[in-house]
């Protein structure tokens, strides 16, 4: 016969068993945390700020000339998770290529920053933006026009990458 | 026979051959970019740089050894090209030893100096040889700081051919391809030094009905093809292995497809048939029909309007009319149907009791010429003669109905508003008789047509074509129809066909519902309940190779091996040998 000798409730000395002192010390840790400075955050209202290091959700970079990126495909070769697609297309600039279509499946993105780390350009970058919002399977995939972003709002970004890539 | 030794390899070869040819017929591979078998030795890119050497003998002529017993090789003094050095008895050839190397790695960062770092932009980049060699034997950054030459970009060579002074390596490729196989000597180098690039002779283009070739001949992404640019990556496609239906030569092509759409044919080597080359006709007009313009569905007329049908009820009204017209019907084939469809037709010709098959002969004087154009536009009229398929012209066609106009009138392939002038096709068509349409791309036939069936084109099929030489060349699906799945009938697959959902747009290439002649052939035969019961092209092929003599002993499997059996030789069919590919790092799915 299985008789259980060591159980914690076996274990416990006399003061443990009383469970009181223990619920004391609960409530002391409740009562400090009720004077400390508040950590929670109003969210929509009170946004929080991510670092550079922030990986949010991929953009393209664009510049006053246009977007940077050149249609080379590897980012969507390199995508783990086949999120990103590229449709290539010449244009007169002297970089001869750029992408006709863009287009990166939300639903498929894990944020794994892959795309950014093989771009030659630096012309995809992981952005801040982290509140993703879409109504259905069509919505979730972004094209160009949700992609590009102004070179402004990435510096903080292209200056990480500059320092740590 | 000159014995000589490749890295400790004894390799027996014939006199006059050059150290790069003894080492690719033995399977060992000498990095090069300008050598190639088909044209002249240039020995300028000197990337095939190996140490060639012979035993040294002592004074009463035996081999001297060292310490160890191994015979002392004498060395000479600097390292030669490859490719334009010939074998001798006896040669001593190093091609993985460290100086060998260490040459080639020096030539390549000379190479790489100032070649322009734009592989994002390059449409080479993926199938490039210059790519290749760098992550083999290149030291991953240069130490070139200063600016690098600027040549001319994006110059048109001809409407298909756009050159990039930067990106080439001047290897001569293309000069000695537009000299030696176009004859169309048009191309030079000019400048000195490092500004040395290729320029057209003034006041000419390259247009040679073969140019497109440098584009696959080019080791590196300096000429592009102005059809092809950057619509795909090299990686996103799956290539398929196939013939051109183009002329009767049936040069050997792959056939490069993405989102189910077919974004460009190459030529593929076979020393039968088409060497390593295609002509640019071929190469621009094969892949478009099969992309657009493509009838999808059965159809059959109800009340005047032809309405979208399932396959059993068109190959029912086939069948009934075929039954009715009691073999006053006539058969007109394309002669760029397959093998197996001719076959299948004739079968089912003399199962319906029809008399008159034959296949429309397509001719083109102004096409052919004495290298891969011939001027026979039918994909496979010498197959279609050996199954015993008379020849016919639109114009004897034309003339035999106006005799007599048959009951029923049945194209199988064949469109007569394809290319003869359509009036006078109008009002006799118009005038009687049931017309079938087996077509694959819309067409004017359509609008008289009885019932039109959808036929399925080369790139979607398994087949034969038999070139005007009677090579019998394998054909093997590129493409899916309705009916077919990449991953069931075991066709070439890309990572986005491998990996790709329902949810991803790239999937979403259009599928169209059509089948082979053969197929839709059994189907109509099975309707009136003759009981021709194919269940796949191997088995016509088979039931071909035991009826037809000049098909015996050959199979599907042997065609693939041999690259093309000729007629008559399946007992006993040419080796290929080692076919060279260029750029090896090329998809090359056979």
């Amino acid at each position: 016969m299985n008789v259980t000798t060591n159980t914690r409730a076996q274990r416990m000395t006399f003061w443990e068993k009383l469970y009181l002192p223990e619920i004391a010390k609960g409530l002391a840790l409740t009562f400090k945390t009720m004077f400390k400075p508040k950590l929670t955050r109003q969210y929509p209202e009170e946004r929080w700020e991510p670092l550079g290091s922030y990986r949010g959700r991929p953009v393209l970079v664009l510049e006053e000339d246009g977007e940077r990126c050149v249609a080379c495909g590897l980012c969507s070769r390199v995508c783990p998770a086949l999120a990103i697609e590229v449709q290539a297309g010449e244009t007169e600039r002297e970089k001869e290529r750029y992408p006709v279509k863009f287009e990166i499946n939300m639903l498929r993105c894990i944020y794994c920053g892959l795309c950014e780390e093989v771009c030659p350009e630096e012309a995809i970058v992981m952005s801040k933006d982290y509140d993703i919002v879409f109504h259905s399977q069509e919505e979730a995939i972004f094209g160009k026009d949700k992609l590009l972003v102004p070179i402004a709002r990435l510096q903080e970004r292209l200056e990480f990458l500059r320092q740590y890539k | 026979m000159p014995t000589i030794t490749i890295d400790g390899r004894k390799i027996e070869t014939q006199p006059g051959k050059t150290i790069i040819e003894a080492a690719l017929e033995n399977g060992i591979a000498i990095p090069h970019f300008c050598w190639h078998p088909a044209l002249s030795v240039a020995g300028n890119c000197r990337m095939c740089l190996v140490r060639v050497g012979s035993y040294k003998k002592g004074a009463d002529g035996t081999l001297e050894r060292d310490a160890e017993g191994n015979p002392v090789v004498q060395w000479m003094p600097k390292l030669q090209i490859a490719c334009a050095t010939p074998v001798a008895d006896g040669m001593v050839v190093d091609t993985v030893g460290e100086k060998t190397i260490a040459a080639q790695n020096a030539v390549m960062e000379f190479l790489l100096i100032n070649h322009p770092l734009d592989c994002p932009i390059c449409d080479e980049a993926g199938q490039c040889k210059l790519q290749e060699y760098a992550f083999k034997h290149s030291r991953g950054e240069s130490r070139f700081v200063e600016e690098k030459v600027h040549k001319p970009k994006r110059v048109a060579w001809s409407d298909r051919i756009i050159f990039d002074g930067e990106r080439c390596i001047l290897c001569s490729r293309c000069i000695r391809f537009a000299n030696e196989i176009a004859k169309q000597p048009v191309l030079t180098f000019v400048e000195r030094n490092d500004h040395v690039t290729i320029e057209l002779f003034e006041g000419t283009t390259f247009d040679s009905p073969y140019s497109m070739n440098v584009i696959e001949l080019c080791p590196v992404g300096a000429l592009t093809s102005a059809d092809f640019r950057f619509k795909s990556r090299v990686w996103e496609m799956s290539f398929t292995p196939s013939v051109c239906p183009g002329c009767a030569r049936g040069c050997n092509i792959n056939i490069g497809v993405r989102d189910n759409q077919i974004l460009r044919l190459e030529p593929r080597p076979n020393p039968h048939v088409n060497q390593y080359w295609m002509c640019d006709a071929g190469r621009l007009e094969q892949y478009r029909w099969v992309n657009s313009g493509r009838i999808s569905g059965a159809a059959v007329r109800r009340n005047g309007a032809l309405a979208p049908a399932s396959f059993e009820e068109a190959f029912r009204a086939v069948a009934d009319l075929l039954s009715t017209a009691r073999g006053d019907a006539m058969m007109v084939l394309s002669g760029s149907i397959t093998n197996e469809d001719g076959f299948v037709a004739r079968e089912c010709a003399a199962a319906f009791g029809i008399e008159h098959v034959a296949f429309v002969e397509r001719n083109d004087p102004t096409f052919g010429d004495d290298f891969l154009r011939s001027s026979d536009r039918n994909a496979n009229a010498t197959g279609l003669r050996a199954l015993g398929i008379p020849s016919t012209t639109w114009k004897e066609l034309l003339q035999r109905m106006h005799e007599r106009m048959p009951a029923v009138i049945y194209f199988i392939g064949a469109d007569p508003f394809a290319e003869q002038d359509s009036s006078s096709w109008e009002e006799l068509l118009g005038s009687g008789g049931a017309i079938i349409a087996q077509l694959s791309n819309h067409s004017q036939l359509e609008e008289i047509a009885d019932v039109v069936l959808p036929a399925a084109t080369y790139a979607e099929i398994e087949g034969t074509f038999t070139n005007c030489d009677g090579w019998v060349q394998y054909l093997q699906p590129a493409v899916e129809t309705a009916e077919t799945l990449r991953r069931i009938n075991g066709m070439a697959q890309s990572r986005l066909d491998e990996f790709g959902a329902p949810n991803d747009r790239w999937t979403h290439g259009e599928r169209r519902l059509c089948r082979p002649h053969w197929q839709l052939l059994t189907g109509v035969a099975g309707a009136a309940g003759h009981s021709i019961a194919y269940r796949s092209a191997a088995e016509v092929f088979a039931a071909i190779e035991d009826r037809v003599e000049a098909f015996r002993a050959m199979n599907y499997e042997a065609l693939r091996q041999y690259r093309g059996i000729r007629l008559g030789r399946g007992n006993d069919p040419e080796p290929v040998g080692v076919v060279y590919r260029s750029h090896y790092m090329k998809p090359q799915s056979d």
